[in-house]
């Protein structure tokens, strides 16, 4: 109990009227990431304690750590990918390990800048107004470096998170007040101001460490379909060397970190469903959404984006991981039963909408889940009203039958 | 000028901006001010056209019967607004055609209409024609700051200067950023401005 011992000694120093006072809310976050506080969830020590999406006993530093957990999975399988994409790439002959290791080599300082800059911001806020510094963004830093591209120039990175932790969330009050996903702002930041590292053939391959030449393009599945390479899509197809439906669901394809591999996204999904942070309503309907729009293209199927079998979407870009851990988001999602149903479905829909029909946004999903975010505080309003409409009118029968 | 007609001037650039504060205007502002040049142009044009119709309508309000003032002000804003583009086409083609429809949609600004209503049909000519300049002014100083953030950063230049590539910013690996050319990072520059403003002016703060 050393350290115990050393934090009791410091703490009147960072307490109302100490040395340090004006640091309290940074004392405070590092005492409660060491120990577990005596007060949690209790609503009466700081309102701000408790997020306002928070309706169970469960507190929000365990929510949030269950999605980091449920989020390992990819996060281990994208550091394997890089360094197995850059190996296959560049025709070199590494190991697992070797792979593994220049991975996790690569994907080291997109965390490590995620996590400074974001929490860095988080502090200032919380020092500033005076409140406890939120556990929201140890979930966000981790899924914001696993929608990028493995190249992302880090300061550009920097400039996105310093961005989506500002205008998407401290605006509006702190983790739990945000109607926007913080992580899908990013994304959607850097997309709109560097489109030529967030897409295009040659951002997705990491180089060797001291290689001086010209990156390797390796597209994307989404990328060879949207635009002119429809035929060299459906020829990659029919030679079946490189992307097959197998690679695609277990994820050894160009793409961003942490979005390939739709078994290491599953295996996070059974974590968040099994200890129910997640809700399955919400990713069942996404996934409804986007069969039932890809179903539909289909049966137009006018060009040859549209033929492609509506299972694809699932295999392909960010659908899988948007769907199990971003749509999902508790904050941002609808958040009555029905409402969650409406707002998966149109999520789904329009991911693969955007997809299929609008060659300039070949990361519909990304795009679709921000619309719905916008929209989702709407559907609630709906629901809401329309249920006491219902049992107004029962209620009215009601008194009829009895009078 | 005394201190009430000083007001005239200062509040508008501050406490009472009629973007800002008032939130009018907010389209042409987020249009025009990709690049500083045609944000100077659009904010001097408003500011003449706010001026001068303030003071015309100034010293006619005695005589126009209320039932038909609107009219009477539309009337004396466009001639004033086509002026202002004659005078914009024969001296500054190149901006005037970047600035295309919004010259002429200086009509339907909320803040000419506006300040004609509040304040030049009852008032003196001289105060209204320097709340017309105040509430240009107010306007313009928030388009040249936009302009100025975003043709900086969307472009790297400045007045057309290859600032950032003097400086050698992009051998570095410096990009320009293409979101803030977009006219949604406008509105959140607008919103940021706003809140920089807000939380220096407790006046502007509602009770909590």
């Amino acid at each position: 109990m050393k350290l115990r011992d050393f934090i009791d000694k410091i703490k009147p120093d960072f307490s109302k009227g100490g040395r340090f006072e004006k640091l309290s809310s940074t004392f405070e976050a590092f005492e409660s990431f060491a120990f577990t506080p005596n007060t949690v969830t209790g609503g009466k020590v700081a309102p701000s304690y408790r997020g306002s999406h928070i309706r169970d006993a469960v507190d929000l530093k365990r929510t949030i750590i269950t999605v980091v957990i449920a989020l390992l999975p990819a996060l281990l399988f994208g550091m394997w990918n890089i360094g197995h994409q850059t190996a296959s790439f560049y025709n070199l002959d590494w190991g697992f390990w070797h792979q593994f290791w220049f991975g996790f080599l690569r994907m080291l300082p997109i965390i490590v800048v995620s996590y400074v800059v974001g929490l860095f911001i988080e502090f200032l806020f919380a020092e500033i107004r005076h409140e406890q510094v939120s556990e929201g963004f140890i979930g966000t830093g981790i899924i914001i470096s696993l929608i990028v591209p493995v190249t992302v120039p880090l300061w550009q990175l920097a400039i996105a998170v310093a961005f989506a932790v500002i205008i998407g969330k401290e605006v509006f009050g702190g983790s739990g007040y945000n109607f926007l996903n913080p992580a899908l702002v990013a994304r959607a930041f850097l997309f709109f101001s560097y489109p030529s590292h967030m897409s295009g053939d040659s951002v997705w391959i990491a180089q060797p460490f001291h290689f001086t030449g010209d990156a390797i393009s390796g597209a994307t599945p989404l990328a060879l379909l949207s635009g002119n390479s429809l035929s060299s899509f459906s020829s990659s197809f029919s030679s079946s060397s490189s992307f097959s439906l197998l690679d695609m669901f277990i994820g050894t394809i160009p793409g961003s970190i942490g979005e390939t591999s739709v078994i290491a996204i599953l295996l996070g999904a059974l974590i968040l469903l099994f200890t129910g942070v997640a809700s399955w309503r919400i990713m069942l309907s996404v996934v409804i959404g986007g069969g039932l729009m890809g179903l539909l293209f289909n049966a137009i199927g006018a060009n040859e984006y549209m033929q492609l079998p509506f299972y694809y979407h699932y295999l392909m870009g960010g659908f899988a991981f948007g769907c199990v851990f971003m749509a999902t988001d508790p904050v941002t999602a609808a958040q009555t039963n029905t409402g969650k149903w409406i707002y998966g479905f149109l999520i789904g829909a329009f991911a693969v909408l955007l997809r299929v029909l609008n060659p300039a946004y070949p990361e519909g999903m990304m795009l679709a889940i921000l619309l719905m975010n916008c929209f989702a505080p709407l559907i609630d309003h709906c629901v809401v009203a329309s249920n006491r409409n219902r049992r107004k009118k029962r209620w009215a029968t009601a008194e009829r039958r009895i009078a | 000028m005394n201190s009430n007609q000083k007001k005239l001037i200062t509040n508008p650039l501050g406490k009472n901006n009629p973007i800002t504060v008032q939130v009018l205007g907010i389209c042409s502002c987020l249009a025009v001010t990709a690049q500083l040049k045609p944000a100077v142009v659009m904010a001097l044009s408003v500011t003449v056209v706010v001026a001068l119709s303030n003071l015309i309508i100034s010293l006619m309000r005695k005589s126009i019967p209320p039932r038909i003032r609107i009219i009477v002000q539309l009337v004396v804003v466009s001639a004033l607004v086509i002026l202002v583009n004659q005078v914009l086409m024969a001296f500054v083609y190149d901006v005037s055609k970047q600035l295309s429809v919004y010259v002429g949609l200086i009509i339907t600004n909320c803040i000419v209409m506006g300040r004609l209503e509040a304040f030049a049909m009852t008032n003196r000519p001289w105060d209204s024609f320097l709340d017309g300049l105040g509430n240009g002014l107010g306007y313009g100083i928030i388009l040249v700051i936009l302009g100025f953030v975003r043709e900086l950063f969307g472009r790297g230049t400045l007045w057309g200067y290859p600032l950032f590539e003097k400086l050698g910013l992009y051998n570095i690996g410096y990009e320009n950023n293409g979101f803030i050319i977009m006219a949604p990072m406008a509105l959140i520059l607008v919103g940021i401005i706003i809140w920089i403003q807000r939380s220096h002016n407790k006046e502007l703060q509602e009770n909590k």
